[in-house]
């Protein structure tokens, strides 16, 4: 998250000598501290309710890890002693403040199942998923938000009715439906030009990395781009009935100028408050399209963790999914004062 | 900070009234002439014939004041005469708007933006809602200089700032970097009126300007505007629905209502003598200040006409305490006010079978009030018809 920068609006350059800016800029970054500090707060107590639930749901659920560890020919004494070695034998309470304390601490424990530190683990998985999430988001706004500004400008035209049907088409069919027909059109159907599983790393071979994304990013950017297209395109036609846009208008300025300069940002927070949902939500919840292609991402590890009962690894999953949507949602608030100024004044 | 002055101290141009340059082949007289306009909108419900053939002039420097109830269609016939209301699936529109030899009318949205801003000018109702929430003060100001008059960054800055300091803002080099909901809806609508003088036009189209303020700054607001419009030159098409507000700040008055002028006249001889009954009842609806106290305000009877199904006739009928029979069937024709007996008015005209003032008048009041209700049934008493 660390290279989302957040921009300052664009501003007239201010008389030489003067520094009339200063008190604006002050309050922003005052207004700024004070909603990191509430978001922080909000961060804990979200974290602890997470991972105790997880936790608790866990240890009511079927089934035993150690079982599943000891394997299936173990004898019941076996499964003790793997019981005891993983200390499962102790109440679920002491369990989960011993937890506690690791993370506190930076450790995450280990893996039941491999024995692998949790932290190594995530440090491999997130690096998959976090790049499917951000690469499927900017794809999916670039395409998106033209199509909308155009769309709001001349609605009920070709290319408003084009893409609504379009998008309706995508939104409506279900993620992985769309994931194999890309694949029978791209990766051993029709052609083969592109791999239809695996995954490359992009810093062992970047163009490979390319060529095992562009199909899940592409089945995971479908959807999103219709719902944004469609949630700008309604935004934008309000705001364009706003009288400040007939007044812009009548200064005699252009379409382009009126559309991107004076209409867009007033009607983009709707799409950046869900753009962020989407984000936090599909760093956790890629399952379905890393699954169908086969991607070691982050999604793919919890839902093998839940299977193998391998509570450490999940609650490192847990944990992660957790930090990231509460610290995406502090971005998205931070941008609302970037992109409002009258939000800087009150809250 | 320099020191401020609450009022004008430089014109926001430094050309003097008069210097706009005659256009080549433009005959004297009107600045702005608009013929036969029509304005008519196919809605669900059936066609609204929002304006219907309105037809006037305006000379370089003139204020003309168009006066009407809500939903009389001066807003939309002011947008149509600037050409922000075009010809669409659902808008239909006729007439011919000419300004300064250009005729607007015919125009397309490229021609028009390069009159708009510059030539033309608008200022809108309510500073709260015309003026763009997220982009600065000193930008909304700048982006016309920069597009219309070619200035650079800085020296668009600079003008905003005397922009602002001669529509009598306080600290206008932080005004500048401030947003809109910053200032007070006085400061905005001043700010609104620098950014429609920035490029100094020739006419400005003011849409109930001072409306949506407190009582208190609508008179500064109002003076502000007549300041710089006779200090600037221009023509200013003032649009309101009080009359009050017009009696000192303007030369000519159109009434409009239902889409339509019923009278129009200089300033002076139509508060002197109103013809049409309609500009008499919104005199009457006006509380003299030098009246008692507690005093029933008279009020129009009925409520402004459904403009999908107008009334027949003459529109104002069904609310006139004048009204007979032949006002239900047949509208009158705009007529000039110089053949009425005692008329002597210049360019004095009204809508009305029955004008006030004349004995046809006086017949048709005591028929009224005789019979308890006009033709159109809408009752009839002494006090509500003044003698």
């Amino acid at each position: 998250m660390a290279e989302m920068t957040i921009s300052t609006p664009p501003t007239t350059a201010a008389p030489p000598g003067e520094t009339p800016g200063k008190a604006p800029r002050g309050g922003r970054r005052k207004a700024a501290v004070r909603r990191v500090r509430r978001r922080l707060v909000h961060l804990l107590i979200v974290l602890i309710a997470v991972t105790f639930l997880s936790f608790v749901v866990i240890d009511l659920l079927p089934g035993d890890a150690a079982v599943v560890v000891a394997g299936d020919n173990a004898t019941p004494a076996q499964v003790a002693q793997v019981r005891t070695d993983l200390g499962l034998d102790r109440p679920m309470l002491v369990r989960y403040v011993d937890w506690l304390g690791g993370v506190v601490t930076g450790d995450l424990g280990r893996s039941f199942r491999t024995g692998q530190p949790v932290t190594e683990a995530l440090a491999q998985r997130i690096p998959v998923t976090f790049e499917l999430t951000i690469i499927a988001q900017v794809l999916a706004l670039l395409i998106a938000v033209p199509l909308a500004i155009y769309s709001a400008y001349r609605p009920g035209r070709f290319v408003d009715r084009t893409s609504m049907t379009l998008g309706f088409g995508a939104a409506a069919m279900p993620q992985f439906v769309f994931g194999m027909v890309l694949i029978v059109l791209f990766a051993g159907g029709l052609t083969s030009i592109l791999p239809a599983t695996g995954y490359t790393s992009f810093f062992t071979d970047p163009l490979g990395n390319l060529r095992t994304i562009i199909l899940p990013c592409l089945t995971l950017m479908i959807a999103e781009a219709a719902v944004y297209r469609q949630l700008l395109r309604s935004d934008m036609i309000s705001t364009l009935q706003e009288d400040y846009i007939l007044m812009a208008r009548s200064k005699g300025l252009g379409p382009r100028t009126i559309l991107l300069r004076h209409a867009l940002r007033p009607s983009s927070f709707s799409l950046i408050t869900l753009s962020g949902v989407n984000i936090g939500r599909l760093l956790g919840g890629t399952v379905i399209v890393e699954t169908l292609f086969a991607i070691p991402g982050l999604g793919q590890m919890i839902v093998q963790a839940v299977f193998n009962r391998d509570y450490m690894l999940l609650q490192g999953g847990l944990l992660f999914v957790a930090v990231a949507y509460v610290v995406i949602n502090m971005i998205i608030d931070l941008l609302y004062l970037v992109l409002d100024p009258r939000v800087r004044r009150d809250a | 900070m320099r020191p401020t002055t609450p009022q004008a101290e430089k014109a926001p141009t430094t050309a003097a009234p008069g210097r706009h340059a005659r256009r080549e082949g433009f005959e004297d007289g009107a600045l702005l002439t608009v013929e036969d306009v029509h304005v008519r909108f196919h809605t669900r419900n059936g066609v609204v014939h929002a304006v219907e053939g309105v037809s006037l002039e305006l000379s370089e420097g003139e204020v003309l004041a168009v006066v009407g109830e809500s939903g009389s269609g001066k807003t939309v016939f002011t947008r149509r005469v600037m050409g922000l209301i075009a010809g669409s699936r659902d808008t239909e529109v006729s007439g011919t708007v000419t300004f300064d030899g250009i005729t607007l009318s015919e125009l397309d949205a490229k021609g028009l933006s390069k009159v708009w801003g510059k030539e033309i000018a608008l200022v809108l109702q309510d500073p709260m809602t015309s003026l763009n929430p997220v982009k600065r003060i000193g930008a909304q100001i700048t982006e016309t200089l920069i597009l219309h008059q070619k200035l650079s960054k800085q020296d668009a800055n600079a003008r905003a700032i005397e922009l602002l300091r001669s529509v009598g803002l306080s600290e206008p080099e932080r005004r500048v970097r401030q947003y809109p909901h910053e200032l007070s809806g006085g400061m905005r609508q001043r700010v609104t009126i620098a950014i429609a003088l920035s490029c100094s036009p020739r006419l400005l189209l003011a849409d109930e300007p001072t409306t949506a303020l407190d009582v208190t700054v609508q008179a500064q607001i109002l003076d502000l505007l007549g300041d710089l419009q006779s200090r600037l030159g221009m023509a200013m098409l003032l649009v309101t629905h009080d009359l009050r507000v017009v009696r000192s700040r303007s030369d000519r008055i159109a009434v409009m209502y239902a889409g339509r002028i019923v009278e129009t006249a200089p300033t002076k001889d139509l508060f002197d003598s109103p013809r049409m009954p309609y500009t008499e009842a919104l005199m009457n609806a006006v509380p003299p200040i030098t009246g008692p106290n507690h005093v029933r305000l008279a009020v129009i009877p009925g409520r402004p006409p459904d403009l999908l199904a107008p009334p027949k006739g003459c529109r104002f009928s069904p609310r006139c305490p004048y009204a007979q029979d032949r006002c239900l069937t047949e509208e009158p024709p705009l007529r000039d006010a110089a053949d009425l007996p005692d008329g002597s008015a210049v360019e004095h005209s009204y809508r009305c079978w029955y004008p006030v003032g004349t004995p046809e008048n006086a017949e048709a009041r005591r028929v009224n009030v005789e019979r308890g209700e006009t033709a159109a049934g809408t009752p009839v008493t002494g006090e509500m018809v003044p003698a």
